[in-house]
């Protein structure tokens, strides 16, 4: 039990670059293929595609890949571990299965899917039973918006992973695993841990966490020192050598670009945290604060000391409900005095959609090129801006007034302020907004039902 | 800049100036919903102190005022880090929000637009930039 365990991470998001999967297996030994696709927003997204088809609902771009990858997993002894399956991880397995087959592969490739995540069919029954699930952040109860949910998941722990590694699986396919549990299921198979030492849950959860954004741990998105990274062209995704005792290096294949030093991880550490005493996973409770960070060689980083606690008895769940509906507009102005000038059709705008009697939850405006992502800590214009962006957005759970909305921007090309252009798109899209709910459930009513089945390719 | 805000804090010691934290740490930013969070790391562990002790929540909360609802802050010594969580920050957040910035990633560097007072000792090694007014 003295070797330590490879993780690589191939996607970072659902659209991360293609190439890097494939260069992570090639470019040196990996023990496995971490693969994380689900955002908050994107089981929504996939539930919507699976209603219009019934063989949709995942991240179907994992098929391609997994074409590229089958060959080098046949004859490596390397496995893939993915929450690509989203909404649909039957549907996933089935479509890599059916690569297998193509490539003439099937006998080598052992597929697991992972299922039991998916409570949409039993919401009622569960809300009947008293599992109010309310918002986290509003404590408005489930009930209040029923009618609306789109879709509902039920963030599942390591625990399935574990066991489709132990029954052989080379490729692990599941729908809502928290993007810490793919990495934290394979050192749990590898390394024999322990589900209640504290210690290594939050050890493996927190190595899930550095790798699962992908380069954004190894000089991608990197502020300190940006320029001196080099080679993003081709920026080697992290890689993480998990000791038995839950220390690990974070690291990348030589002769790739970027950087893993104690500032890339770092800042990889304090993306999208919370409380750092407590990060809650399905598997346990980790502290941010006990990390121990050292630059151990060139694009190599130590770290150990990790602490945790015991897991909680409820599971996070991820419920998409539809909000409404939203469009955003943009006009080009240039110089002279182009701020003054999308200002002054700002206000001509927001004229019109009143005289019309629109009415929108809310009307937001931005310059961009002035004060767009940093409000009004930005510096003040000085007139002498070459252009500047005016960006119109509105919202409401009227379609009517977002589509006449969306009808008024290019008038303004022609009745507004002068030195106007950038209006090649057309009309702005009408979208629907399906928002997320986050809540709380009772683990005990969710784990009996996690699922993991090998199918055999 | 408008001077008020140049004022609202005035140097600790007869030598300290006012310097903008991109020059003494450097950060990222991630959303939770409508929370935007901001972990600010010391460009150097010797400088964490200073930013622990300088980048107060009560300074944070007028820093961003008019723009998030509440300020919780957080520290990671281990890290050289601290952490901020800026609720209400994301008209709404996710899908929901109009924003440009909806998911709060250039937050940490609206964070970095604040001024400090920097002691003389700390100041002499900061590029010059650093130590102009407009920095």
């Amino acid at each position: 039990m003295s070797k330590t365990v490879r993780i690589a991470a191939g996607q970072g998001f659902w659209g991360d670059w293609l190439e890097a999967p494939v260069r992570q297996v090639r470019g040196g030994p990996i023990d496995y293929l971490m693969m994380d696709y689900l955002a908050e927003v994107t089981m929504s997204i996939m539930q919507k595609q699976k209603s219009r088809d019934p063989d949709h609902g995942y991240a179907r771009d994992f098929v391609p890949l997994m074409e590229r990858i089958l060959p080098d997993l046949a004859s490596q002894r390397f496995r893939v571990i993915s929450n690509a399956g989203g909404v649909n991880p039957r549907a996933c397995a089935e479509a890599v299965i059916g690569a297998a087959r193509k490539l003439g592969l099937s006998a080598q490739v052992k597929v697991a899917l992972v299922s039991g995540d998916d409570i949409l069919p039993r919401l009622d029954e569960l809300l009947a039973a008293g599992h109010e699930m309310r918002d986290m952040d509003t404590g408005r109860p489930l009930s209040d918006i029923r009618d609306q949910v789109v879709s509902a998941n039920a963030y599942i722990g390591m625990a399935p992973v574990v066991e489709a590694l132990g029954r052989g699986a080379d490729l692990v396919i599941t729908g809502r695993v928290t993007d810490t549990g793919l990495t934290l299921g394979p050192l749990v198979h590898e390394h024999g841990w322990g589900r209640d030492d504290w210690d290594k849950m939050a050890a493996g959860t927190i190595a899930g966490h550095i790798i699962e954004c992908g380069a954004q741990a190894s000089g991608g998105n990197l502020l300190k020192d940006w320029r001196k990274v080099k080679g993003l062209a081709d920026p080697g995704f992290p890689i993480v050598e998990v000791a038995p005792d839950g220390s690990f290096v974070v690291t990348k294949h030589s002769n790739t670009g970027g950087v893993v030093s104690v500032a890339s991880v770092s800042e990889q550490l304090v993306y999208e945290m919370g409380d750092p005493h407590n990060y809650i996973t399905p598997d346990g409770v980790a502290d941010f604060t006990s990390i121990r960070l050292k630059q151990a060689g060139k694009d190599r980083v130590a770290v150990s000391g990790i602490r945790g606690g015991p897991r909680t008895d409820k599971l996070k769940v991820s419920i998409a409900y539809h909000y409404g509906w939203k469009a955003v507009g943009t006009l080009v102005y240039s110089w002279p005095e182009a701020y003054d000038k999308a200002k002054a059709a700002d206000k001509i705008l927001r004229q019109r959609l009143k005289d019309l009697g629109l009415e929108f939850e809310t009307i937001l405006t931005e310059f961009v090129g002035v004060n767009a992502t940093h409000g009004p800590l930005a510096d003040r214009p000085t007139g002498r801006e070459a252009e500047v962006q005016l960006r119109v957005g509105v919202r409401s759970n009227d379609k009517k007034a977002v589509e006449r909305f969306s009808r008024e921007i290019a008038p303004l090309v022609l009745t507004g302020p002068p030195s106007v252009t950038g209006f090649a798109g057309g009309r702005p899209a009408v979208e629907e907004i399906v928002a997320y709910w986050p809540a709380l459930i009772d683990r005990t009513v969710v784990e009996p039902h996690v699922h993991v089945e090998v199918l055999n390719a | 800049m408008p001077s008020a805000r140049k004022k609202a804090h005035r140097p600790t010691g007869p030598q300290a100036r006012q310097v903008q934290l991109r020059w003494l740490a450097h950060a990222r930013s991630g959303d939770k919903g409508d929370t935007a969070n901001v972990g600010l790391i010391a460009l150097q562990p010797e400088w964490y102190e200073l930013i622990r002790k300088e980048v107060t929540l009560a300074r944070v909360k007028a820093h961003f005022k008019g723009m998030v609802s509440g300020v919780e802050r957080f520290e990671l010594p281990n890290l050289w880090a601290l952490n901020f969580l800026l609720h209400g920050a994301l008209d709404g957040g996710g899908t929901i929000s109009l924003k440009t910035d909806a998911q709060g990633k250039v937050y940490s560097t609206a964070l970095l637009r604040m001024r400090i007072p920097v002691p003389a000792a700390i100041l002499r090694s900061l590029p010059t930039q650093a130590k102009q007014a407009k920095g």
